[in-house]
């Protein structure tokens, strides 16, 4: 029996050995049995000293080779023997993905603050700045200002909310609409003015189509040369802008309002699709809002001059526009708070409407 | 204001058909709230004359008619007992639809009883304009075949009914509406200037006005010998077509004056009244009587009364008394056609409770200088319609002055309505509507006295373009000016509010809008009402104060919706509440509310405490710019707070927020069940942001050196605030020490009684150089030192 031989058995055993390892552990013992200090083939390589150069000369290399092979088995036989072991702690790890996850508590924006947003973005670009005012008002900014003389007919048409004054003190009211804030704008700031005065107002009147409360936004223009073609024009690209639509046929009526003169009422074209309005074009005009030139009077009671000065003024109700856009076909949930109601009708808080990506 | 078609065509010649009136009235800013054309439904019907009329052969009822229709000769079977030849029928034809039986004639002709039958002869009530069944309508007059039943029937004419605005009295008189129209180039304008009546004596009756303040001029006139039967037929019409229902012929001319020419009259009965009428102030007791509406009216010296020297007869411009109101009886009447001050008349009105016709027409404005047309008009139609003999007229101070001229520069109508029209179109629509035009640089226009609106220039350039038409002013896009760098608008204060909503909203609260005004016993709960905000007249009991809290309708509302099976809803509304009546006594806040719900979920889920509620508080207050890293938290909140259970979050004595479980007696109070947590952001309290020229930040410096962590346990008062110790930690070695985290806090076992264990980790990070033990030692023991001065020991 020759050297060679007795190599080629021993790596038919060890190799056999190392197939049928079933374990990292029993692998390890078969390295260690071949390979370790005292293994089988590290024995022979330390005999290779003690052989004559022809032997070692055929020996060395086949011992080496052999240990290659074997080492390479033995790592092939590891990574398969650890595969092995990490898919059956893998699968003994398995979950049923198909449960829910947790329920988060959704939130949401309300639709009359989400059309107030639209709004300031519309006429932001138009140049517009947004201004406020308190909703607890004295007669003079609701009225007087507004050149509703005291105890005239046109302050019949604001059913208005009186607080309780003191004795001798004229009475504050809730204001019935956003048009004291041109008064405090007038009052505060140098022209040229433009502003929107979007917020809450108030009207004693409580039914189908009225809500004691309501929003309105209030627009106003005041320099030296915008004129009634300016205001059609803001208005018809108010509406196109907003409604997102391109044909917007619209008339403007004549009408009367204390405050500006001439005034107007703007009507649009729309009709019924289903439940939905659709604002543009159709059969019928529907109303949606009031404006004009600002009256000298007004312009006067705000220590400008109306020789000098003049401009516009336009006032819309804030939650009938959202119903015209999004659907509402009730006002009264508007200001019943129904967790049902507000998810249907609400906007995610990652919207925000604006120019590049849009408004709703 | 109501009027009808035909009416409007006695002062306006035109051939626009109704809906082209609408449009003209639209147009010219008489704004058509409804028009009721009853004509309308019948206008498929049609007079037809039946030539002749054969017993059906195999029908006893029926008859075999021949008819002449617009249509041509037609056969038709009738069932009508009444039909025979040579009377006018209403004829319909194949296919019409009979509104009174619900349903439409076939469109081909039908056999009855064998005979072909091509249309109908209807009954009014068939066509819905009558009651009568009793036979198919029996058309007395001559009516040629075809006439529109509508005609024949007397039911074609429209009623208009259209909204006044307040500057324009003169549109509530049918012949102010017709002036109008015809300056919007409608028609023409075909009444002439008003006829008078010569009288045949002299007035018998004198009228003194004692105070001219309200009753400048008073007109007046005797007629003797009236019958007061009925008024004649169409007067009744139109009345009745506007709602007035017609008396007798003395009170329909009054009003049908006050509807025609705006002009309210009054008609006394000569036998009840004195020699001598005064307009004078009321005297109280003295001057009570009763009203034509039978309540008692007891007129102060505020308010005008027309008496005579015996008593008081009226409330002047109102409404006259019973007591010398005519009937049937009445021969000998006085007219009155006077003039009432608005203010007065609309004080006097408001004082007393009273509303009329009149009232309506004085306070809006009646053209002073119609008082003696008023009298001609009248006198006209009684003596047409009730006979008897007029006297002179009698008139009694004079006319309130005619609005001053105005200075008008027709260059105005271009700068402010951006439209170019000529002088003389201008001219022309001022002289339609009744101004006189002095034409020059600049012009005078003299105002008619019906339009005691118009003051200024203004008021001449709302017309002209009113009748110009709005639709040519031209449309001129509205942009941003040239040249200015854009800017965005919106307020620190405004972009508060949007990132605080959206905070909340990210959080799982819905946003709600919730009323401004609670009720008052409410507010009490939350620190009560603020002066000045309490409503004289609230729309409800529920809703009679201002509320100075947000949370008042969102704890309510989630009570709600847990009553609907909604356990877990999340509210939060930003929005007003109200500390006082000044304009800076409103504030603006972010109030949010939850219930105390543990989620049921597969993987287990307590349920929210006040800690989750901080969260929310501060992640609001941070999106709205608020320094949360600066902020101190006391546990003093208000009594509507759980007072174990809240917070405040302050900057000093600034309160920026509270938060923490609703007080059980107030969500008691509110019938609320169960516990809820809630926040109220204060927006008002943040302090302004700096502005900086340049929006870049300083450098990013980021060490590579590790941070080190070390943990400490500390004893101290379970009752003493944790962040005080913290914040000692913190401050032990300010410029190292980079964040203090508590990660355990127990009681029990091992912690005296009475105290607390608080474990933190300190992470320290070096900034120059990796730190030697020996300095971390130090840092250490700075850190126990600064921890027994806020009163906590390490723990052994």
């Amino acid at each position: 029996m020759t050297a060679s031989s007795d190599l080629d058995a021993l790596e038919a055993r060890l190799s056999a050995d190392i197939e049928a390892a079933s374990d990292l552990a029993a692998l390890d013992a078969l390295r260690v049995g071949a390979l370790g200090k005292k293994g089988e083939v590290s024995l022979k390589m330390r005999e290779l000293g003690k052989m004559s150069p022809e032997e070692r000369q055929v020996m060395g290399p086949a011992l080496n080779g052999l240990k290659d092979r074997l080492n390479t088995l033995l790592e092939t036989r590891k990574a398969t023997l650890e595969d092995a072991a990490m898919n059956a702690a893998l699968a003994s790890e398995s979950v049923d993905v198909t449960r829910p996850v947790k329920r988060e508590a959704q939130g949401s924006l309300h639709p009359v603050a989400q059309v107030m947003e639209e709004l300031a973005v519309i006429f932001a670009d138009m140049g517009f700045a947004v201004a406020e005012g308190p909703d607890v008002e004295d007669d003079f900014h609701n009225f007087t200002a507004l050149n509703f003389p005291p105890d005239h007919p046109a302050r019949d048409t604001h059913d208005t909310f009186f607080m309780k004054a003191a004795e001798g003190e004229t009475a504050k009211v809730l204001r019935t609409h956003t048009s004291p804030v041109q008064i405090r704008t007038m009052l505060n700031s140098k022209p040229p003015i433009r502003i929107i005065a979007p917020g809450r107002v108030y009207r004693c009147d409580w039914d189908q189509t009225h809500t004691p409360m309501f929003h309105q936004v209030e627009g106003l223009v005041i320099d030296k040369e915008t004129h009634m073609g300016h205001l059609k024009g803001c208005l018809m690209d108010f509406v196109a802008a907003f409604f997102e639509t391109d044909t917007v046929e619209a008339r403007f009526r004549p009408h009367h309002f204390p405050f500006t003169e001439p005034s107007a009422e703007m009507d649009v074209r729309y009709e019924r699709v289903g439940d939905a309005v659709k604002v543009g074009s159709g059969d019928k005009w529907m109303e949606i809002l009031g404006c004009g030139m600002v009256h000298p009077n007004v312009i006067k009671s705000c220590g400008l001059d109306p020789e000098e000065y003049q401009g516009f003024a336009f006032g819309m109700g804030v939650d009938r526009l959202a119903m015209l856009k999004y659907g509402m076909p009730d006002l009264r949930p508007f200001f019943e708070p129904d967790a049902r109601w507000l998810s249907h009708y609400g906007f995610s808080p990652l919207l925000q409407a604006n120019l590049a990506t849009g408004l709703s | 204001m109501k009027f009808t078609y035909s009416w409007l065509k006695e002062h306006l010649d035109t051939d626009l058909s109704l809906a082209q009136l609408d449009e003209a009235m639209t147009m010219a800013g008489l704004e058509i709230e409804e028009i009721e054309d009853p004509g309308a439904k019948l206008a498929e019907f049609s007079t037809a004359y039946v030539k002749d009329a054969q017993p059906h052969p195999d029908a006893d009822k029926l008859r075999v008619c021949t008819v002449e229709t617009r249509d041509g000769i037609k056969q038709i079977v009738c069932g009508a007992p009444n039909a025979r030849a040579g009377m006018t029928a209403i004829y319909a034809p194949l296919g019409a639809y009979i509104p009174g039986l619900d349903f439409s004639l076939d469109k081909k002709p039908r056999k009855i009883r064998g005979i072909e039958s091509h249309g109908m002869m209807c009954s009014t009530k068939e066509i819905e304009a009558g009651e009568d069944h009793d036979g198919i309508a029996d058309l007395k007059g001559d009516w040629p075949v075809g006439t529109p039943a509508a005609e024949a029937l007397g039911l074609n004419d429209p009623v208009i009914d259209f909204e006044v605005t307040p500057n324009r009295p003169d549109w509530l008189g049918v012949y102010g509406i017709a002036r109008d129209l015809a300056a919007a180039g409608a028609g023409t304008l075909k009444t002439g200037p008003v006829k008078k009546v010569p009288g045949s004596f002299p007035c018998p009756v004198t009228v003194k006005l004692d105070w001219p303040e309200a009753c400048p001029i008073f007109a007046g006139r005797v007629i003797r010998g009236v019958k007061n039967g009925p008024s004649p037929e169409w007067m009744q019409k139109r009345l009745n077509a506007i709602g007035i229902k017609p008396k007798n012929l003395l009170v329909d001319v009054t009003n049908y004056v006050s509807f025609d020419y705006a002009r309210p009259l009054h008609v006394y009965d000569m036998a009840k009244i004195g020699p001598v009428l005064y307009a004078r102030k009321g005297r109280g007791e003295a001057d009570q009587h009763v009203a034509l509406d039978e309540k008692t009216y007891t007129p102060s010296e505020s308010h005008c009364v027309i008496a005579d020297d015996e008593r008081a007869l009226g409330l002047g411009g109102i409404m006259g008394g019973q007591y010398s109101g005519c009937s049937s009886d009445t021969t000998d009447v006085f007219i009155e056609s006077a003039w009432f001050d608005p203010a007065i008349i609309r004080k006097s009105a408001r004082e007393l409770g009273i509303d009329s016709d009149a009232k309506y027409r004085f306070e809006r404005g009646v053209d002073p200088e119609s008082p003696v047309d008023g009298i001609e008009l009248a006198t006209a139609l009684i003596l047409e319609y009730g006979g008897g003999e007029a006297s002179d007229v009698t008139v009694s101070g004079t006319a309130p002055a005619r609005p001053d001229d105005i200075i008008f520069d027709p260059a105005r109508i271009k700068r402010l309505l951006g439209l170019e029209l000529s002088e003389d179109r201008i001219e022309e629509i001022l002289v339609s509507l009744g101004f006189g035009v002095t034409r020059g640089e600049r012009w005078t226009v003299s105002v008619p006295s019906w339009r005691r609106d118009c003051a200024q220039q203004a008021d001449l350039i709302e017309d002209v373009a009113r009748i110009a038409g709005y639709d040519n002013l031209p449309v001129v896009s509205f942009r941003r000016p040239e040249g200015e760098r854009f800017e965005a608008p919106a307020t620190e204060l405004q972009n508060r509010v949007r990132a605080a909503r959206r905070s909340a909203a990210n959080r799982g609260y819905r946003e709600a809008i919730t009323w401004s005004f609670c009720r008052s016993d409410q507010a009490d709960l939350f620190g009560g009402v603020g002066e000045g905000l309490v409503l004289e007249n609230p729309i409800s009991s529920e809703l009679d104060v201002m509320r100075p809290t947000a949370l008042i309708h969102l704890l309510t509302s989630v009570q709600k919706s847990a009553d609907r099976g909604f356990d877990d809803a999340r509210f939060f509304e930003a929005g007003p509440i109200y500390l006082n009546d000044a304009p800076d006594g409103q504030q603006t806040v972010v109030a949010g509310v939850r219930r105390v719900v543990a989620a049921r979920d597969w993987r287990g889920e307590g349920a929210p405490d006040v800690f989750d509620i901080k969260a929310d508080a501060m992640a609001a207050l941070e999106a709205a710019g608020a320094p949360v890293d600066k902020l101190q938290v006391t546990a003093d909140a208000r009594d509507h707070w759980h007072p174990g259970r809240s917070g405040v979050l302050r900057l000093g004595p600034k309160v920026l927020a509270e938060f923490g479980e609703i007080h059980p007696r107030t969500l008691k109070a509110l019938d609320v069940d169960g516990r809820v947590l809630a926040f109220e952001v204060f927006l008002d309290a943040i302090p302004a942001t700096k502005k900086k020229a340049l929006k870049a930040r300083p450098p990013l410096e980021l060490s590579g050196l590790m941070a080190v962590k070390r943990d400490y346990a500390f004893l101290m008062d379970a009752s003493a605030p944790s962040a005080e110790l913290i914040k000692a930690v913190k401050g032990a070695e300010k410029q190292l020490i980079t964040d203090v985290a508590l990660f355990d806090v127990y009681q029990g076992q091992g912690v005296p009684e009475g105290q607390v264990s608080l474990a933190l980790e300190v992470t320290i990070q070096p900034t120059d150089k990796t730190l030697t033990d020996k300095e971390i030692e130090a840092i250490s023991a700075k850190i126990i030192a600064n921890a027994q001065k806020a009163g906590a020991s390490l723990r052994g």
